[in-house]
């Protein structure tokens, strides 16, 4: 801790050097000038006159959502069930493609370097491109449509799967590994008796987990056709009928809960 | 258990080992895979799929990723480059302002240090917060706001108080309440005791979450642009549905360089920090 002595000589303890207070303050005056900048930029490009009236246009809104017309909620449950089913099969799919995928970046399981950095780049990039970003692209290739969700939450998955899968693989006691292989195993039985059982938990958990967060994502991939209650809920923005996206909403807290309970749960019961 | 055990290693001695199974209870495992095979059949049934469509779209899923070999960064450029500036001041400011509420939402939401009423408060913000996609939250906010970036700023920055705040407060939770007690032990006061015991122990966190969650609203800032909201997401949506698949190619390209530079310098920071 720096000290520094007062006039009369007496030693008076600082809690930072004078270089390092200043870096400090330096650090700070630059970070905040950044933040007005981009305040600035951001206010420009608003309209103000239309961000003025929030507060009515809220209330204006939540007037015409209540009361929820719940008769609504007999048209949802198709939806509903395409929504389920575009998270569950996507999250199977994106499953399946990103096991070997994370087989491949591991460090200890990799065949090859090259390869390894090859299936980082899938992971980098399936994870860096939002499942709604996904989702528009693949409504243009394979057409409007539950597929186009499963796909895009598959791939949307791999990244998120293949990441903690692989770090999972690359933290592994290699003592079993070593064990396994000096019985004379090959590769594959190294990987299945050696390998798997150990991350099968941590597995089976990022799986659920995944899932949880698919059905999240699930619900509103119907914006850009994707199919699911997202398309129920474009269609009621659109035609304005403002009391039937409470019940939509409603029904999306309500699923989302209970899929947090569920993947909570099943956690809980493997660890 | 024991006894399971006991009778693998027997088997294992006659040479007859098999491997552990992953769900032990017989009935479960068979009940989970019947279950698993009948909603498989189920949903793969009610997938309707227009197979015409999808041979019609292949050749079109080729362009596109064969636009990704010569991605078209030029005519379009001004377009990209205001969407990204967009996208960029919309990810800083949100982060700044959601990090700044999270605090003290996320004091208040730590069951150690809040009283209940204050708690229950917090927790419904942030079960709020966190159970809606900041798309759904993006529509509502540009309709109360207009469109443009000054909604989707606010939409990131309510998606951040939940996420910060969940965490900030488990972290709270589960801190070393010895240093806490320590500091009351002195006479000091609740905020003394916040300033002095518990920020010195949360900080390191904070700062790696905050990094974490930069990264996080970047990405989102790409997609709430399609609702109205401001950003790159709507010159991709623009471009993606004029089948200008060069300039969608070059707009996802900067977006996964910019996810990457973001993450390198946050895993910096991490370690500088801890």
């Amino acid at each position: 801790m720096p000290v520094s002595t007062s006039i009369d000589g007496l030693p008076l303890w600082q809690r930072r050097t004078s270089r390092a207070q200043w870096l400090r303050f330096g650090g700070w005056l630059a970070g905040t000038c950044l933040f007005l900048l981009c305040w600035k930029v951001i206010s420009d490009n608003t309209m103000w006159v239309f961000a003025l009236d929030a507060g009515r246009q809220g209330s204006d809104l939540i007037s015409r959502m209540l009361p929820p017309r719940w008769e609504y909620a007999s048209n949802l449950w198709q939806p509903m069930w395409d929504t389920l089913n575009i998270a569950t099969l996507g999250t199977a799919l994106g499953i399946l493609m990103a096991f070997p995928v994370a087989f491949l970046a591991a460090r200890n399981t990799t065949p090859h370097p090259l390869v390894r950095s090859l299936a980082l780049t899938v992971i980098v990039s399936s994870r860096s491109i939002n499942s709604l970003i996904w989702a528009m692209l693949l409504v243009t290739i394979v057409g409007p449509g539950v597929l186009a969700g499963i796909i895009a939450i598959a791939l949307r998955s791999i990244g998120f799967v293949g990441k903690l899968l692989y770090e999972a693989i690359e933290e592994i006691h290699p003592t079993p590994v070593e064990a396994i292989s000096a019985t004379g195993a090959s590769r594959l039985q190294v990987m299945n008796y050696g390998v798997l059982p150990q991350i099968l938990p941590a597995f089976a958990g990022i799986s659920v987990y995944r899932w949880d967060i698919n059905i999240r994502e699930s619900t509103v991939l119907g914006l850009v056709g994707a199919g699911g209650i997202g398309l129920a809920l474009n269609a009621s923005i659109n035609s304005l009928a403002w009391s039937q996206v409470s019940v939509i909403f409603a029904m999306i807290f309500a699923t989302v809960l209970i899929s947090e309970w569920i993947s909570a749960r099943v956690r809980h019961a493997m660890i | 258990m024991r006894a399971d055990n006991q009778a693998r290693l027997s088997a294992a001695r006659r040479g007859q080992w098999r491997k552990p199974v992953f769900i032990e209870r017989q009935w479960l495992r068979v009940a989970l895979g019947v279950g698993a095979l009948a909603y498989l059949a189920l949903a793969l049934g009610s997938v309707e799929v227009n197979w015409a469509r999808v041979a019609e779209g292949a050749g079109r899923g080729l362009n596109f990723l064969a636009a990704f070999t010569h991605p078209d960064f030029v005519s379009r450029q001004g377009d990209i480059l205001a969407g990204l500036l967009e996208s960029l001041t919309m990810t800083l400011t949100s982060t700044v302002i959601g990090v700044l509420l999270a605090i003290p939402v996320g004091l208040g939401a730590a069951r150690n240090v809040a009283p209940l009423p204050v708690y229950a408060l917090c927790r419904a913000i942030i079960a709020v917060s966190r159970t809606f996609q900041e798309i759904i939250i993006a529509i509502l906010f540009v309709v109360m706001f207009g469109f443009g970036p000054l909604a989707g700023m606010l939409t990131l920055a309510f998606a951040t108080v939940g996420f910060m705040a969940k965490l900030l407060a488990e972290d709270i939770e589960d801190l070393d309440a010895r240093q806490v007690e320590a500091v009351r032990a002195t006479g000091a006061g609740w905020w003394q005791v916040m300033n002095h015991a518990v920020q010195p122990q949360v900080m390191p966190r904070l700062i790696g979450l905050s990094m974490y969650r930069l990264d996080i609203n970047f990405r989102e800032s790409s997609v709430i642009g399609i609702v109205g909201a401001g950003g790159i997401g709507a010159t991709l949506n623009t471009s993606l549905s004029r089948y200008e698949y060069s300039t969608s190619a070059a707009i996802l390209l900067i977006i996964i360089a910019i996810v990457l530079a973001s993450e390198y310098a946050s895993s910096h920071v991490r370690r500088f920090t801890q």
